[in-house]
């Protein structure tokens, strides 16, 4: 079954992770102890992939939230004097066509990814956990109900449907809306790795057993799949974090997602484009800043897929 | 095998439906009156606006327009934009630019990124392995928009090897948006390569082989080599259909007027016949793409049986 539903994760996302045949977790490898989370720490103290993606996300982490650590500029003071000068002592990434200090800006348009990043992530992550288990676990009716409405989500490709979306339903946009369409059209990628996650764990004998000794459905869900079968989508969750910011980015590039006076590195990419020439650090900075942030989650997932999947220990 | 290529083509139909009419919902759900945007500063006479909405079925019901919208679809005809161009012109024009840049992609991350792929599974851990495995993360991490500015400023502008936009200049103006297009896509094939052939390379009819004494070019170029090959083929066939409909943004950067393009600029325009005509086109080519992935699963790999 879950063959071929893991082949067809979307291609404009990242690909297909590969998932644990079977939840690991239940039994300790032998000479080891603590659970497949302990193990999986012990072994990623050690990693160096882990190491820098996790100092990575931890400073861009507090540059959206504190942003006034790392720069003292206010972003939206700007001088037309100073427009468009190249980086300096004074502008360490120059200035924009308004004269507002790039570095300042730059620093600040991590607030607006990483929020749309995290915001849609978690969303997504919680509906396909619930629906996922609800249909993976039961199966039947419900499971073909809900496998055939993420198939026509599935059909529509994500930056064409945020387009179409975004330009006819809403007349401004800003985070909230811009995070509403990524979710709406992110959760089923999500939802497909859950139900087949779901479906592998629910033919343990531990599940039977639970089943036998008269455990609800509810409990056995959450005391007994959730925990085992989460561990791909902790590996997925992080890469969409990345490809998310991505996609933001992507659509604000284009013009339909986030609009001015946002402070977005996609905007900024969009606006620094028809200076290519004679301003290339306008694209350089915000681009280079947008592509280390995708990197370090992509990264982090990476170094936690290689943890948690016990087959290629 | 007959059964499971039936049931696969019944449940297309329903999401077939559900897809376009999710489309054609939510291109229709923009706000404001298309016929006023078409005649701009003057005013219609009544007259007219009854035509003009007559010819566009605008006064039935969402679903009516719908259904003569598909049953339009299924003799051929798209519908015409607002300028009475039929939609099938314009799909005419375009897509055989979206299809050579499309080819030219898939057929440049196909060559490298199998033979990376290749290059670092066989000496896992090695060198060139682990040049495979950083670059690709970073190619995957540069979102396509950054990666497309980057290799028009250097290898266009600074060293002026491709054309820096624009296709007038022939097959030459198509390899470096083909090579941006391609790139992320590139990655995953030389990452999808790798972990399969590595996988494969443990299971025991290699070590049989190996032991029987072929050579290790031929343990791994045949024995390995193909079944290795069942995950990235099907891959490639998703990636042919995704191709097809995902370059909005790299026809964005190069200025190329390909299909995505003109996706872009009906949106922008509001005219929705050209957008729901052209978006149902690329998503029936993405679901044959897919229908196409699961009977090539069925076909390469006999250990798979679909009952």
């Amino acid at each position: 079954m879950s063959d071929r539903d893991r082949e067809r994760l979307p291609t404009n996302l990242p690909a297909p992770v590969a998932i644990p045949p079977e939840p690991a977790g239940l039994e300790p490898a032998v000479g080891r102890e603590g659970s497949l989370y302990a193990d999986a720490w012990r072994q990623l103290r050690r990693r160096p992939m882990f190491i820098v993606s996790g100092i990575l996300i931890v400073i861009l982490a507090l540059m959206a939230v504190w942003p006034g650590l790392f720069t003292r500029a206010d972003p939206r003071l700007c001088d037309l004097a100073d427009s468009l000068l190249r980086p300096s002592r004074l502008h360490w990434f120059g200035t924009d066509v308004q004269g507002c200090d790039y570095y300042a800006r730059t620093i600040w348009g991590a607030r607006v990814s990483i929020t749309i990043g995290v915001l849609v992530t978690a969303a997504s992550t919680l509906i396909a956990l619930v629906l996922g288990s609800i249909a993976g676990y039961y199966g039947g009716i419900v499971d073909t109900v809900i496998a055939r409405i993420t198939d026509i989500w599935f059909a529509i490709p994500t930056i064409l449907g945020g387009i179409v979306i975004l330009r006819s339903i809403f007349s401004t946009r800003g985070l909230l809306q811009v995070s509403l369409v990524l979710i709406v059209l992110g959760w089923p990628t999500m939802l497909r790795l859950v139900r087949s996650s779901v479906m592998a764990t629910k033919e343990m004998d531990y599940v039977d057993s639970a089943r036998a000794l008269g455990v609800r459905n509810f409990r056995i869900i959450r005391r007994h799949i959730m925990p085992n079968a989460v561990a791909p989508v902790i590996v997925y969750a992080t890469i969409t974090v990345g490809v998310i910011i991505s996609a933001e980015a992507a659509l604000s590039f284009l013009g339909v997602g986030l609009q001015l006076p946002a402070i977005s590195w996609g905007l900024m990419i969009s606006v620094a484009q028809n200076r290519i020439l004679t301003a290339p650090h306008l694209l350089l900075f915000p681009g280079l800043f947008l592509s280390v942030t995708v990197f370090s989650f992509i990264l982090m997932g990476d170094a936690l897929r290689d943890a948690l999947d016990p087959r290629l220990r | 095998m007959g059964r499971y290529l039936t049931r696969r083509l019944l449940q297309f139909i329903p999401v077939f439906f559900g897809a376009t009419l999710l489309i054609f919902v939510m291109v229709w759900a923009i706000p404001g009156d298309p016929i006023a945007a078409l005649a701009g500063d003057r005013v219609l006479p009544d007259s007219v606006r009854e035509q003009i909405r007559d010819r566009y079925n605008l006064d039935d019901p969402l679903l009516v327009q719908y259904g003569k919208y598909m049953g339009g679809v299924f003799q051929g005809d798209f519908g015409d934009d607002f300028r009475g161009r039929p939609v099938t012109d314009l799909l005419a024009q375009r897509l055989p630019i979206t299809v050579r840049l499309a080819l030219l992609a898939f057929g440049f991350e196909v060559v490298l990124g199998i033979i990376a792929g290749i290059l670092a599974g066989v000496r896992k851990g090695g060198f060139i392995d682990n040049l495979v495995l950083v670059s690709t993360l970073v190619v995957i991490a540069i979102p396509i928009f950054v990666l497309g500015f980057m290799a028009q400023l250097l290898l266009g502008v600074r060293f002026g090897w491709f054309p820096v936009s624009g296709v007038q200049r022939g097959l030459h103006g198509y390899l470096l948006p083909a090579m941006v297009l391609g790139s992320v896509s590139l990655a995953y094939i030389a990452r999808l390569t790798r972990t399969s052939l590595i996988e494969n390379l443990r299971a025991d009819y290699v070590r049989t082989a190996t032991a029987k004494g072929l050579s290790r070019r031929r343990v791994v170029g045949i024995h390995t080599f193909r079944n290795s090959m069942i995950p990235v083929v099907t891959f490639l066939a998703i990636d042919l259909g995704s191709l097809m409909g995902g370059a909005i943004i790299t026809e964005t950067v190069f200025n190329i007027p390909g299909l995505g393009r003109a996706v872009f600029e009906g949106v922008q325009r509001q005219e929705g016949t050209v957008v729901v005509g052209i978006v149902t086109f690329l998503v029936v080519v993405y679901m044959v793409a897919n229908l196409l992935v699961d009977v090539l699963y069925a076909v390469l790999d006999p250990r798979i049986r679909y009952e």
